[in-house]
């Protein structure tokens, strides 16, 4: 089970130019809106045709231009779970996941729909109607179409982005489940960073139509190679830098030096710390400690960001370097220290950026 | 008074077949149109709808020059000793061409509305393109293209001008009830011509207002026509 994509695509904004390897692991498609991460999707659906390059999977030439080679999408045997779900509105539940089977003999394409029913949960709702299901019994619907197809490779353009906090949870949950038994290639499409970290095992970055990144998600998330990339795995602190030494720079925007744990060179451009990564300073703490200020304060249910300025005393809200997320009950602790607290970006944990 | 009624089943024969005519060529017309994304989209659309602005004499020179002992078709038809001109088929043929632009531009709305991914779902399924149109994108865009229908079916029962060049003004053949009014005001037979007005009125209006309540029914009986 393999996918090969090399594409090329003008677009009015930019120009889509992806290449990537996919296998067994879900390859997740990761990127802001408007990156390319659909349009790549719709390319190798055959939906769109890019204007060159190559898609091959398992060894089936879909798209080459040099040969003049565009199979078209209902020969591509692709299973599409669209955002919106695209279910056939003036059909019932089961006439949508049978519609792909015209060509079985009605026995075998009951017997087949019967059982995507069962696999998704959806009995009792045989007769219904798309507009009479919730969201998540249509995007079960939409999943159970695309899979009666037995498709050689599984395309997920945002699936969850319709629904609430609650139903998106769930139904991550159920589609790990669902993606574990399902034997052919899959891409998942996703600008929600703890979704493509659930899902996929494999992470393909996208910045303006341009891979930024490839890697194991582990890879990505830890180590990632340029401030977009580290931006879209949640990084929120950064900062210009400028090389001192092998094992120190300066962080240009905190107006700070900071020690490296590794060698560092001259092309260090940028550096990162996550915001729950940012730590009070123990006793034994020596290097990468300084005074700070809390700015404001900004507390969602169950954790507090806390906006740090280092060095002086805010001189109203806006004014900050650092954004620190911890639990509620530490945040409970610090608000009896006395100012300035002294914060430890950790050297181990700095993510040093050369793009 | 002495009343020949076969205007009243002229007519309804003409404007019917007219309108079966026209809604196959119509929504194939209204469709590729609606997939067609070229640069000559305006003007294919432009000379489609033509029919609907020009004066129905133009439309009759044009049949006539199309399907006439000399025309390009009606060269070839002749010789296959067909004739088109004067006889009821070409009452069917200008009406047909006269309705054909409401057929087309309301299908043609409707199928813009109808929702993209859906039809690219449908590809991917593996299904043809025949099926999908005639089971995806038709009941989709069903009301309009029903809309459509009848005011095809309406303006294919008024048609005059055209069908007057082209069909002549045969009785028994081609006298459809428009071409009646007019002999008949013309020949002093108003009372005749009252009772022909009254009930082409009354046929059109019923029509309409019977679409009119049908859509309403359907919108609201088929929760399924409009997605979410």
């Amino acid at each position: 089970m393999e996918l090969f994509v090399d594409i090329k695509k003008k677009l009015p904004d930019f120009t889509l130019k992806v290449k990537f390897y996919a296998a067994e692991q879900v390859m997740g498609l990761l990127g802001a809106s408007g990156s390319g991460k659909s349009m790549t999707l719709r390319c190798i659906a055959g939906i769109e045709k890019p204007d060159e390059g190559k898609i091959m999977l398992n060894g089936r030439v879909l798209f080459d231009s040099e040969k003049g080679i565009n199979v078209p999408s209902r020969l591509r045997k692709v299973g599409y779970l669209f955002q919106n779900y695209a279910l056939f509105p003036n059909m019932t539940v089961e006439d949508n996941i049978g519609f792909g089977l015209q060509k079985l003999p009605r026995e075998k394409r009951n017997t087949v729909v019967r059982q995507k029913i069962d696999m998704m949960k959806l009995n009792g709702l045989e007769k219904r109607f798309p507009s009479q299901l919730s969201g998540g019994q249509q995007q079960r619907v939409a999943l159970a179409r695309a899979l009666a197809i037995e498709p050689e490779i599984l395309l997920l353009d945002e699936p969850f982005s319709a629904l609430d906090e609650h139903l998106r949870y769930i139904l991550t949950k159920n589609l790990i489940d669902i993606l574990s038994d399902y034997k052919g290639v899959t891409l998942f499409v996703t600008h929600n960073i703890e979704e493509a970290f659930r899902i996929c095992g494999e992470l393909t970055v996208l910045k303006n139509g341009v891979v930024e990144s490839v890697g194991s998600k582990e890879d990505v998330f830890r180590k990632p190679n340029s401030l977009s990339v580290a931006q879209l795995t949640g990084c929120k602190n950064y900062s210009t830098a400028r090389y001192l030494s092998n094992n120190e720079f300066e962080a240009v925007d905190w107006g700070v030096k900071l020690k490296t744990d590794s060698l560092i060179t001259e092309d260090i451009k940028y550096v990162g710390m996550r915001a729950h990564y940012i730590r009070l300073a123990s006793e034994n703490d020596r290097d990468n400690v300084f005074d700070c200020w809390p700015s404001f304060v900004n507390e969602s249910p169950f954790r507090v960001t806390v906006y740090l300025l280092i060095g002086s005393r805010p001189k109203g809200k806006g004014h900050y370097h650092l954004q620190w997320e911890l639990p509620k009950d530490k945040w409970r602790e610090m608000e009896r220290f006395p100012l300035p607290w002294k914060i430890c970006l950790s050297s181990e944990k700095l993510i040093i950026l050369n793009k | 008074m002495n009343m020949d009624f076969s205007p009243f089943w002229i007519s309804l024969k003409t404007a019917f077949t007219a309108t079966v005519l026209t809604f196959f060529f119509g929504i194939s017309a209204a469709w590729l149109v609606t997939k067609y994304r070229g640069k000559l989209k305006g003007i294919v659309d432009g000379l489609l709808t033509l029919p609907m602005i020009l004066p129905p004499t133009v439309l009759g020179f044009f049949l006539l020059a199309v399907f006439g002992r000399k025309g390009l078709i009606g060269k070839l038809l002749y010789s296959l000793d067909i004739q088109i001109i004067f006889t009821w088929w070409a009452a069917v043929l200008a009406a047909a061409v006269v309705a054909f632009p409401l057929m087309y531009k309301t299908a043609r709305g409707a199928f813009e509305q109808i929702d993209m991914n859906i039809i690219y779902a449908a590809r991917t399924l593996g299904v043809s393109e025949w099926i999908i149109f005639w089971r995806v994108i038709v009941p989709l865009a069903w009301p309009g293209i029903a809309a459509g229908a009848v005011l095809a079916f309406a303006r294919a029962l008024g048609e005059f001008g055209a069908t007057l060049m082209v069909a002549g003004n045969i009785p028994g053949k081609t006298r459809t009830i428009p071409l009646a009014i007019f002999f008949a005001v013309e020949g002093g037979e108003m009372d005749k011509a009252l009772l022909w007005v009254a009930l082409i009125f009354f046929i059109s209006l019923a029509v309409i207002v019977l679409m009119n309540y049908w859509c309403g029914y359907q919108r609201k009986s088929m929760p399924a026509n409009r997605g979410r």
